[in-house]
């Protein structure tokens, strides 16, 4: 007993440097898996923003290479003046405001049918995800030439097919652009929402609310005083997640109005901007205004995923 | 029915004391989510399928379009019993689609496995033998996903034309990987976490190594989570419009690429154009419906399961 006291206070000196040598190289040895993941995403999209940071500052345009040089901020002044930079961030919001907004609304209600036992359930959810499991760009080409084409598209078939010969037979995309590229996006995102909440109804502790039940509480008061505090973060999330991607949207406008009929968002302004008119600086500033658009929402997002992960840790 | 109900009581007290009155009086139009009476809930049953009929009738429309014969795709009022073809399918694959199609199937799964390479290891560094302050990494990672690829696409431009990556598969392949790292990631991470540790503690104490019991005993448990990821980063990378218009060409061109150059011919390409859209969802179709259960935790990176 007492040697092995002796031995331990007699080499601690000397194992200290050994020791500490030993607690940083498991430290490393605890970093080095995670390391290539984290140097390649650092790598791969902090310093492409960088880069596009300080472009923003610069005047450069690829037709005139020899007026390159930095300007300060002259591209944000223009981005915030350009009527057609004013009208991309006005679109942007408009898209995705709505459909974030319709598509959750709708996700909610299918959601809650979907919370019951009926005949053919499973099936009815595979029908509803198959619009997500579309590829963007073909979704987008079959609403264009299939669903809204006015001379043979569905819609206007229908109308021919209920109303006979005169009926009604509208120029959707040239009369509602940007309706038409949003109930589009709706008709993709609906599913989203309606996983994420219907996972979420699901996650309901249901003896609590059976409990309520038989104390007498209303389906209704179950909904608004129950149902709808629990679904709160999953709704906070499938809606800032939906915004998160909606913001970066650029297959649709690309697809069903190339942009034109002033429903280009920011995406395609930016591409359209440094892609075809070959202004880089001003695409840069318009993209550090996208980022920051995103921050505010990311924010949120971080948030509330947070407080979900949090839960589960507990 | 009163919503003057306080939320912050109704819980107990307010439900006891309506029980007498609200339970006779709750008919079949108050019963939002359980409808008891058989009908109420038998209209309910054939609402939710009527609105899934209705949200697959775009998709079921292409694909009997896309067997239909160009003149008949054309008619309108339109002709669901127009005599079956494959002429638009003939024409969508004489018009070269297999470049785009083999270039889409490199990307999507190299980078998955690029993805799955890169994210396992660092999940496994984030759950089981966690770095200290692994909470702020993952959110890292997580805030990377949230950066718009339209923020960084031209920096990603013109390094690509300096050093002759333009129209390269590869240079795509790495982006892919970045685009999809941080879901894979925190998918992982949340299979990972399910591991049962004192498994592992046990396999230190006999000797281990680290692939050995990387291998034997955290593998079979996560091998869901990694078919679901996979599944995921897969479905992302086909769908990818942005970066593979704006950094490839004629040689490198993905599927998307394709679709978005098919339609400019005049004349009519209907069949042709459902045909198409629809034989380059197929892919992602399968994924999705294999991947049915672990959807959402995919979408939602992890966070609800």
């Amino acid at each position: 007993m007492a040697t092995t006291t002796a031995d331990t206070t007699g080499t601690a000196p000397a194992l200290g440097q050994p020791n500490k040598a030993m607690q940083r190289s498991g430290a490393w040895a605890r970093r080095a898996p995670l390391l290539p993941a984290l140097v390649f995403t650092i790598v791969m999209t902090q310093l492409p923003f960088l880069a596009t940071l300080v472009i923003s500052f610069m005047n450069w345009n690829a037709y005139y290479p020899d007026e390159r040089g930095f300007t300060g901020f002259d591209n944000f002044a223009r981005v915030v003046t350009d009527t057609n930079t004013r009208s991309a961030v006005i679109v942007t919001i408009l898209l995705t405001v709505s459909v974030v907004l319709v598509s959750l609304v709708l996700g909610l209600c299918i959601a809650l049918l979907l919370d019951r036992k009926f005949v053919g359930r499973g099936a009815v959810r595979t029908l509803m995800i198959t619009p997500f499991l579309i590829v963007p760009v073909a979704a987008a080409l079959l609403w264009k030439h299939a669903l809204y084409n006015p001379e043979y598209g569905l819609f206007n078939g229908l109308l021919k097919a209920v109303f006979g010969a005169d009926a009604p037979q509208p120029d959707w995309i040239t009369n509602n652009p940007l309706i038409a590229i949003i109930a589009a996006l709706v008709w993709q995102w609906t599913p989203f929402m309606m996983l994420i909440l219907l996972a979420g109804l699901q996650s309901r502790p249901l003896d609590v609310v059976e409990a309520a039940r038989i104390d007498g509480a209303s389906s209704w008061q179950i909904f608004t005083n129950m149902t709808l505090p629990h679904l709160r973060q999953y709704i906070e999330l499938s809606a800032l997640l939906g915004a998160i991607y909606v913001v970066q949207n650029f297959d649709h406008v690309f697809t069903i109005t190339s942009g034109g009929l002033g429903t280009a968002n920011l995406p395609y302004f930016i591409y359209q901007t440094f892609y075809t008119a070959q202004d880089y600086g001003r695409a840069s500033a318009a993209g550090v205004v996208v980022v920051i658009g995103t921050i505010i929402i990311a924010t949120a997002a971080l948030r509330t995923v947070f407080s979900l992960f949090k839960e589960e840790q507990r | 029915m009163s919503t003057a109900a306080n939320p912050e009581t109704t819980a107990t007290p307010t439900g006891t004391a309506r029980r007498s009155g609200t339970v006779p009086g709750s008919g079949p139009t108050q019963e939002y989510t359980h409808a008891k009476p058989p009908r109420g809930a038998a209209l309910l049953s054939l609402l939710a399928w009527v609105i899934g009929l209705l949200f697959a009738l775009p998709v079921l429309w292409m694909i009997l379009t896309s067997f239909h014969k160009e003149t008949d795709a054309a008619k309108n009022p339109p002709d669901l019993f127009a005599p079956l073809s494959l002429d638009g399918y003939k024409s969508f694959f004489d018009a070269g689609p297999w470049p785009p199609l083999l270039n889409s199937i490199t990307a999507s799964v190299i980078s998955t496995a690029l993805v799955l390479l890169l994210a396992f290891p660092a999940a496994y560094a984030l759950s089981i033998r966690p770095v200290k302050k692994w909470t702020d990494v993952l959110f890292f990672f997580l805030s990377t996903k949230m950066l718009p690829i339209v923020a960084g696409i031209l920096p990603l431009y013109l390094f690509a034309q300096k050093v002759h990556l333009l129209d390269n598969i590869w240079w795509l392949i790495l982006l892919y990987t970045a685009m999809n790292l941080p879901i894979a990631v925190w998918m992982l991470r949340s299979f990972l976490a399910e591991v049962p540790v004192d498994m592992l503690e046990a396999a230190s104490v006999d000797g281990a190594s680290l692939t050995r019991t990387l291998r034997s005993i955290v593998a079979p448990v996560v091998m869901p989570g990694i078919a679901a990821a996979a599944l995921i980063c897969f479905i992302f990378s086909w769908n990818e419009l942005l970066l593979a218009r704006v950094l490839t060409g004629t040689r490198a061109g993905t599927a998307p690429v394709f679709l978005t150059g098919f339609v400019t011919s005049q004349g009519l390409f209907l069949a042709k154009v459902c045909a198409a859209s629809f034989v380059v969802s197929i892919p992602v179709l399968a994924a999705g419906f294999a991947a049915q259960d672990k959807l959402v935790q995919g979408l939602s990176m992890g966070a609800v399961k």
